[in-house]
């Protein structure tokens, strides 16, 4: 019989008020899986604070404490602090954001978290727009996406400008721990989740959470299309701990970006030569990525 | 009990430490940044301890704040003008949360023009967040006042954030001699926090949420029953205090000269300190002038109020901010809630001491000559250098 490497414990339901195929509760579910019950998540406004299903039900089985939009970072802070000044011990504090929460207006107080050092779990999940809104477009969006903010029309050819690197940015701040994890590799963002979870100090995560309605592709596609996402370099996986990067899934050769692009309406407007620009794009960032990691 | 010669904002910091806060979250702002930095040296002493969070904003010290006090922490923020305006979402937010933040407000205009000086424009401008608001005269009252809050704001029947102000540099930078109670004094009228709210790792719920419109109006009207609950609840707790330390400054409304009176001013802050001694300066020439000082903004007086305008035939408002539209905010809601009473006073409101501009005994002795004569406008802005004339047509 193969090793289970997925905890069977399940800290989410179902019954819960995402769409189909939605990668943000798979986001949810194995991070809950990773760090057990000993949790406390607080969510700003984002898809999740739909999926966690209105007043009086809650779809997860650890405290869920909702804060303003911008602030996930300053929540973060606050409930560290409480629970220390009150003895509460081995609890895991976590911010669950999305990706405009996170990488536009609550990057400010991200970035004072970080800074802080406050011993936490930071968890961007990114669906590469403003989602829960209707699909406008983020600075976490990639170039050459549709969103209903930049559509694609006689002048326009969806989003111009390139995906803000959150990564970076976050490691610029020189975090205990910070990694990319992808709903497509349960297994790696476990072994991640289960990494981050035995360091002291702030931690992110960074994790792809594909999105049907907003990527414009059928629901049962998400793991599909999550695959792709890291198989191109897209969105590859790695970690960086004490400012040392280390890439967790190299193929001999990537696919082509074309494949994940063509798996998805948002991207379907986009001409051989404006999809060779993006491979162009993502050629660079995964070479910048192999320097990186070869530093040491 | 121990008098020491201290500022407003030292008050603030003392009463901070006196109340034992678990978790402080605070950004600097002048005037208010001397509390933050006494709080400071208690806690890097050990003389506190709390934990103290850095925020890199006063919007994420709101929100570290309401997360902390989520856990049942008992927590502690301070700011001023510009700073209390970016957090107005979070003052939302924490009356919504029920989170009973006490926080120290120093009063300070609003840019631009950029000044430093005093006015209520700041505070007055959140009076509609759910926020308990009391205004201070003295630093023996911002002392004071703050305790009184943590006891209310974290009653079981209240759950509601306070704010404690003190108009800057007149309070946040004078030193006066204050009385600081005990700490001994202090645990017995404030034992540590109890909650049954508290968010507690390995239970099941959501605090916060998403409701439709069959259940948020009733959240809303909790919040309401809660500041109206919080009026009688400050005169108990008040008491309290008294039996404990002997001062009792005399609930939301205290009165002076008013009995007799023919013309009361009604005052906020420090500018009370100065009418009072223009009202015993025209008794002695024989004007029958009173003051009502203003203590508590939210939940508003509005029975004292009425008590108020059944003994006198004649109010004036000393309003120190001005709500673009009619009138300053005091003489609204003293009107609002006069109209409601069979006793309807004449009412005027006097505009004053905007941008930390002197209210002068002289100003006052007008706004009290004005009120006996009867003469001027409803609202008239005192003090003014130059007056615009406005053009009208025709």
């Amino acid at each position: 019989m193969a090793r289970l490497t997925i905890p069977a414990e399940e800290y989410m339901r179902a019954g819960h008020s995402a769409c189909p195929g939605c990668g943000a509760t798979l986001v949810m579910r194995y991070l809950l899986k990773g760090l057990g019950p000993n949790t406390i998540v607080t969510v700003p406004a984002c898809c999740w604070t739909v999926i966690g299903t209105p007043f009086p039900t809650t779809a997860i089985d650890v405290p869920m404490v909702d804060c303003a939009f911008e602030a996930t970072g300053a929540s973060v802070s606050g409930l560290r602090a409480a629970a220390d000044a009150m003895g509460l011990k081995d609890v895991t504090i976590v911010g669950f954001a999305g990706d405009g929460g996170t990488a536009d207006i609550g990057i400010q107080a991200l970035s004072g978290m970080l800074e802080r050092r406050t011993d936490a779990i930071y968890v961007m999940y990114d669906n590469e727009a403003y989602m829960n809104t209707g699909i406008q477009r983020s600075g976490a969006t990639p170039r050459g996406a549709w969103t209903t903010t930049t559509p694609v029309d006689q002048a326009a050819r969806g989003k111009p400008e390139v995906k803000k690197d959150v990564m970076a940015i976050v490691a610029a701040h020189k975090p205990a721990y910070a990694a990319t994890v992808n709903v497509a590799f349960p297994e790696d963002f476990l072994k991640k989740v289960e990494r981050a979870k035995a360091i002291r100090g702030p931690r992110f995560f960074h994790a792809l959470s594909p999105c049907p309605p907003g990527w414009r592709y059928p629901p049962e596609k998400t793991i599909a299309v999550g695959r792709l996402a890291t198989d191109t370099n897209v969105f590859p996986l790695y970690e960086v701990e004490d400012g040392t990067y280390r890439i967790n899934r190299k193929l001999g050769k990537a696919k082509p970006v074309a494949e994940y692009l063509r798996a998805q309406g948002r991207f379907g407007h986009l001409t051989e030569i404006e999809i060779a620009e993006i491979q162009a794009d993502i050629d660079t960032r995964w070479k910048r990525l192999l320097a990186l990691e070869a530093l040491g | 009990m121990v008098q020491e010669v201290i500022s407003g904002n030292y008050a603030q910091s003392y009463a901070a430490k006196l109340a034992r806060v678990q978790v402080v979250s605070a950004y600097p702002i002048t005037p208010q940044t001397s509390i933050v930095e006494r709080i400071a040296e208690f806690v890097a002493a050990g003389e506190l301890r709390a934990e103290y969070i850095k925020v890199e904003s006063e919007h994420s010290a709101m929100q570290a704040c309401i997360s902390a006090a989520a856990l049942g922490a008992r927590t502690y923020t301070a700011t001023s003008s510009q700073g209390l305006l970016l957090m107005h979402e979070l003052l939302h937010w924490a009356a919504g949360a029920r989170a009973p933040v006490v926080m120290g407000v120093v009063n300070r205009a609003v840019a631009p023009p950029w000044s430093i000086w005093t006015d209520h424009a700041d505070t007055i401008s959140q009076r509609d967040t759910g926020w308990i608001q009391f205004y201070c005269e003295s630093n023996q009252e911002v002392l004071d006042t703050t305790l009184l809050a943590f006891r209310l704001a974290e009653h079981a029947d209240v759950l509601l954030p306070a704010m404690i102000t003190e108009d800057a540099f007149f309070l946040s930078h004078t030193v006066e001699p204050v009385d600081i109670p005990s700490q001994e004094q202090v645990d017995e009228f404030l034992p540590p926090r109890v909650t049954k709210m508290a968010i507690r790792p390995g239970t099941i719920g959501r605090l916060g949420s998403f409701t439709g419109p069959d259940l948020y109006m009733e959240f809303r009207h909790k919040i309401a029953q809660a500041m109206e609950r919080s009026a009688d609840l400050f005169l108990e707790i008040e008491d309290d205090y008294e039996r404990l330390t002997g001062r009792n400054h005399g609930g939301p409304l205290p009165t002076y000269q008013v009995d007799d009176a023919d013309a009361v001013l009604i005052t906020m802050g420090t500018a009370t300190t100065t009418a009072r001694a223009v009202v015993d300066a025209m008794r002695a020439r024989g004007k029958k002038v009173g003051l009502a000082k203003l203590r508590a903004f939210r939940p508003f007086p509005v029975r004292e109020i009425r008590q108020l305008g059944a003994r006198v035939d004649r109010i004036g408002v000393l309003d120190r901010s001005f709500t673009f539209g009619a009138a300053g905010a005091a003489f609204t809601e003293v009107v609002g809630a006069l109209y409601g009473s069979r006793h309807r006073p004449r009412v005027r409101d006097f505009v004053a001491g905007i941008g930390g501009r002197d209210i002068t005994p002289q100003a006052v002795d007008e706004m009290f000559t004005a009120l006996l004569k009867d003469r001027g406008p409803e609202v008239d802005w005192v003090g003014l250098k130059h007056r615009l004339e406005v053009n009208r047509r025709g």
